[in-house]
């Protein structure tokens, strides 16, 4: 590890313009002939358009166009898609219903928008979208799981009898009711994993350009995958052949899943700027954001565990019910399926699996993948199991963990996913250690002599990233491919570009990338640029979630590098008159080892341009490209205990300890692993304790804002005490797993387990309020 | 936002002369209810009459009786004033933990008790400390000028001056921060006045806003402690339930926060 390289908590080249406003965003982007777009939205959660009068808008000042959703329909702009395939149990295809960007005839949520005002300057569009007359007839809304499933409520999609979308199942049935009939103990938990909404810190944007002489399109948009997003909108929404549509994804203020997927309004102001010959630019405002962007989570669970006399799990039986909203969004059917089911087993050696995920339209928002996907609904409801278990059966959390870990790797699930490696006692241990776990009783006891409540709760995850391998997802039913690309360009004189597949909208890639150069190739990082979020730079990608930038991004550029390395030597050891073999890197040099005889990796790169003296059949040039397409999931996993206070005249929960040990595997840059924990553990904490969105019955958002939306504020959160306990990842030569989305997946349960202790009432539900809390407490 | 005209008057006599002119004037203070409000395109005013700079209505006097705030006194100045820390620190510490930074250093008395939000922290202080609130046209008493949801005794164009808090004999807040927009969840402001006489003002409960909490005032003035409120049962009509809590948890926390707040008076 040199200074700048693997293992190097170097602070991130990136900073420096955003703490200094010096950002490129979306809506700092400003086009000669620029109009601004406001969409109409639907006040009503479920309704039929019966007529769009624009008449008095199209008068106001600035208006250039009122465009409506028929008109983008009877312009073939294609619907909205989901993009994996799921199947019922009962062999039929998931139920999907059409999706128009503006809605022609039915809204089917409160704020989808059904027409579009252009206007030279942003205030007269939102002048002109008051004066455009909407006539509804309003419909009965079914604004949650069971108004949509229960006889008599109303149709949302004629595709979807009963609304439901699929009814789908993973495991061996019989196999799980065979163990359940031989149980010595069967532990059950109802429970729900409440809806959230992202909350990225920049709503979105879209800028759509048309050059007409070209015929070309140019989209600036605030996208975590734009080759994604430029496929979609070519072979799907028929916007432009791939050729003539370029996607730009700048800097982008977060996204957490929100914006993987292409939404209408990027679809509406492409289609618009071609319409009215302007460049058409949208920037969504906090209300939209939580109206549109896509929601997160809104499972509905019963689960049950099956254990032997010894306190072995048998058997694992999962009902759930997932809220997928009012449209079927890009990944949404993969979310409560793939990506959750898959990880039922945790990190238990659990013999029998089953588990039913039924989907239900409602009359809400689209929901689709958050920070964790799946993965934190699939944790929650192991570790409140787990814990719930641990009290019935009266043995110890801890204890009743760790004689159903898997100790031993490769280890196959019934759930589809093979654990490569792990370590699951030694992060238990870690953390164990970190948190005094052994001086808790006597701190509890203290406490309550005190008359304060105090619970310790734990939560030992795992979880699956670095999505993968395409050959597999594919047979699974998803429309694309896994891999990412990676293109190292060493320029003539020595300073080197990293064109990636992945898009960093936070996660700090021209920094970890560079190290990854600047440990093998010896250059500074300051010499080296990560290019990304360009569809006219960067050929193809897959962009970035999952925490999959690391484990497949990463090792794209490692590969890439190899090939780049390999031509490199081969240039030295011509220009030293030494055999390849002999040729070793050290320090941005080319050395033949043993001797003083060497070339700077400069010098080769100009040899490789001017072409004068390379080796006969050589070609020209030092920049190589590699599709990396991984062979497994990576599993990141680990070990979170939380210790807290629970004041119970009010029900407020006060922290008075946090710990993590993370599993994940080698760490590029620790500040920024660190960083990473750190917000996926307040998103984890925020879900468990503070956010939740919320839809009165006819389907209005109620938690509309920030008044109302809680969203974890510094003083909310303890200060966190992390610990790492990595096992290398055999699946990649980083040996790198991921860490992105750890702290959201495993925090929840830790937070509800300690609060359950606390107050000795284990029906508690997220987000457990002061209110919920005191409830629980007193009835 | 709508078009609407910004005016700086230097008088409260002047600024009243614009109210009346105005189409639909409002008049603005901190700037924190109406100024988002405007933006939401929910209030489109003709004439916005800026209060926040006249002289006359900026300042704390202190007199032997009572603490007077000027009404376009900023929170931030109220924390910052050693007379206020002094006379009745228990406005400091309701100062202290409303809103935040941001909203403190614009925020105005005046502007919070016109407004009368059902969940503002000082209409909780004026009306426990029985203040009397005087207007360029007439003294209000705290108990009169109260009067629901968002509705005062103000007249139409009637503009705040300051208010004068009689200094007691014992005085506190306590507050459960609602966790999103940390307004009063529920908020219990009580006093024991030098005379002897218990007030009790809650916020952020009710649907109609502060309230006097009279079972509470009589349990304290028979016994001037929080354990004489462990019997004491505050009933659940009128409370609001949303989905931060329930009327059973509000009527809970208002004897709870009174318990604290005694205890916290000493």
């Amino acid at each position: 590890m040199g200074v700048e390289g693997i293992g190097a908590s170097v602070v991130r080249k990136e900073d420096r313009r955003f703490i200094t406003g010096r950002g490129r965003y979306v809506d700092d982007i400003k086009l000669q002939g620029m109009t601004y777009a406001q969409f109409v939205r639907s006040p009503h959660a479920h309704a039929k358009v019966k007529s769009i009068d624009s008449s008095e808008a199209m008068k106001m000042p600035g208006v250039v166009g009122v465009l409506t959703g028929q008109q983008i329909v009877d312009d073939k702009v294609g619907n909205l898609i989901c993009g994996w395939a799921i199947t019922s149990k009962d062999g039929t295809p998931m139920k999907m219903g059409a999706w128009p960007a503006m809605a022609p005839e039915t809204v089917r949520f409160a704020g989808q928008a059904v027409a579009v005002v252009i206007a030279e300057t942003k205030n007269q569009a939102k002048d002109a979208a008051e004066a455009v007359v909407v006539e509804y007839e309003e419909l009965p809304a079914a604004a949650d799981i069971s108004a949509a499933i229960k006889p008599g409520a109303p149709q949302l999609h004629p595709e979807a009898p009963g609304n439901v979308i699929y009814d789908w199942a993973i495991g061996d049935e019989a196999a799980v009711k065979d163990a359940f009939s031989k149980a010595a103990n069967v532990v059950s938990l109802d429970l729900t994993n409440n809806r959230l909404v992202p909350n990225a810190m920049e709503p979105r944007a879209a800028i759509a350009e048309y050059n007409e002489a070209e015929e070309h399109f140019t989209l600036y948009t605030t996208s975590q995958n734009p080759h994604v997003a430029r496929l979609v909108l070519s072979a799907f929404y028929n916007i432009a052949p791939e050729h003539k549509l370029r996607v730009v994804a700048p800097d982008v203020g977060g996204g957490f899943g929100s914006k993987i997927y292409i939404y209408p309004e990027e679809m509406v102001a492409l289609w618009a700027s071609k319409k009215v010959r302007r460049p058409v630019k949208w920037t969504g405002d906090r209300s939209e954001a939580f109206l549109t962007d896509a929601h997160g989570r809104d499972h509905i669970t019963k689960a049950e565990m099956a254990f032997d006399k010894d306190n072995r799990i048998i058997g694992l039986r999962v009902k759930t019910h997932a809220n997928l909203g009012a449209y079927m969004s890009l990944f949404s059917s993969a979310v409560p399926t793939y990506l959750y089911a898959t990880l039922l087993s945790g990190q238990y050696n659990i013999p029998a699996i089953y588990a039913e995920v039924v989907t239900v339209y409602t009359n809400t928002a689209p929901v689709d993948a958050y920070r964790g996907a799946g993965r934190p609904e699939a944790s929650f409801l192991l570790e409140r199991l787990m814990e719930t278990a641990a009290r019935q059966l009266k043995v110890d959390p801890a204890e009743l963990r760790r004689k159903n870990f898997i100790t031993t790797f490769p280890h196959q699930t019934p759930v589809i996913m093979a654990y490569d490696v792990g370590d699951f006692g030694g992060s238990l241990d870690a953390a164990m250690k970190a948190i005094d776990y052994a001086g808790f009783a006597a701190r509890k006891a203290k406490a309550k002599s005190e008359g304060k409540l105090r619970g310790i709760g734990f939560s030992c995850y795992i979880e699956a990233c670095g999505i993968a391998p395409s050959k597999a997802v594919g047979s699974l039913g998803a429309g694309v491919g896994l891999w990412e690309s990676a293109e190292v360009r060493v320029n003539p004189v020595g300073t080197i570009e990293v064109l990636t597949g992945s898009h960093s909208h936070g996660q700090g890639h021209e920094t970890t990338f560079a190290q990854l150069i600047s440990e093998r190739l010896g250059v500074p990082i300051s010499q080296v640029q990560i290019v990304h979020g360009d569809t006219d730079k960067v050929q193809f990608g897959m962009g970035t979630y999952g925490s999959r930038s690391i484990a497949v991004g990463g090792t794209a550029i490692v590969k890439a590098m190899e090939k780049v390395e390999a031509k490199g030597k081969k240039i030295a050891a011509h220009l030293l008159e030494a055999s390849e073999g002999d040729i070793v890197i050290e320090n941005g040099e080319f050395k033949v080892t043993g001797t003083d005889k060497s070339i700077a990796l400069p010098m080769v790169a100009l040899a490789a341009y001017t072409a004068h003296n390379l080796p006969d059949g050589m070609e020209p040039g030092l920049k190589e490209t590699a599709f990396y397409d991984p062979t497994n999931f990576t599993f990141p996993a680990g070990a979170y205990i939380c210790e807290l206070e629970v004041d119970s005249g009010t029900g407020k929960t006060s922290f008075v300890n946090f710990v993590a040990a993370d599993d994940f595997g080698r760490l590029i840059n620790p500040m920024i692993v660190e960083g990473q924990v750190h917000g996926g553990l307040a998103q984890g904490i925020g879900q468990a304790l503070l956010e939740g969105a919320v839809y009165d019955s006819s389907g209005q958002l109620v938690t509309a804002s920030f008044m109302d939306y809680t969203m974890p504020r510094a003083d909310d959160l303890p200060s966190f005490k992390l610990n790492h306990t990595p096992t290398l990842c055999p699946g990649n030569p980083l040996g790198v797993k991921g860490c992105g989305e750890a702290g959201a997946i495993g925090a929840s349960a830790a937070v509800i387990n300690a609060i359950t202790d606390a107050i000795g009432n284990n029906r508690l539900e997220m987000p457990a309020t002061p209110d919920r809390v005191w409830h629980a407490i007193h009835g | 936002m709508y078009e609407t005209t910004y005016h700086r008057p230097s008088s409260v006599d002047e600024a009243a002369a614009l109210f009346a002119k105005g189409a639909e004037a409002k008049y603005l203070a901190g700037g924190h209810t109406l100024i988002p409000v405007m933006k939401q395109r929910l209030a489109s005013p003709s004439d916005v009459i800026d209060l926040g700079r006249i002289k006359e209505l900026v300042g704390i006097e202190l007199s032997a009786d009572a603490l007077t705030i000027k009404a376009a006194t900023t929170y931030f100045d109220i924390l910052q004033s050693a007379d206020a820390g002094k006379a009745i620190p228990a406005i400091v510490h309701l100062t202290s933990v409303l809103g935040d930074p941001q909203v403190r250093h614009r925020g105005t008395i005046g502007g919070s008790i016109a407004n009368n939000d059902p969940a503002a922290d000082y209409p909780a202080a004026v009306l426990a400390l029985g203040a009397t609130v005087k207007t360029n046209k007439r003294s209000i008493a705290a108990d009169d000028f109260f009067q629901g949801l968002f509705t005062t005794a103000l007249e139409d164009g009637e503009i705040i001056t300051q208010v004068a808090f009689p200094i007691p004999a014992k005085a506190a807040y306590s507050k459960m921060r609602h966790p999103a927009s940390r307004f009063a969840l529920t908020g219990v402001f009580v006093v024991k006045t030098k005379s002897g006489d218990v007030r009790v003002a809650a916020t952020g409960a009710s649907q109609n806003g502060v309230m006097r909490v009279p079972a509470i005032e009589a349990a304290l003035k028979a016994n001037w402690s929080a354990a004489a409120l462990d019997g004491v049962k505050i009933s659940e009509d009128g409370l609001l339930t949303d989905i931060h809590g329930s009327s059973a948890y509000r009527a809970n926390l208002i004897k709870v926060m009174a318990q604290r707040a005694v205890t916290e008076a000493g």
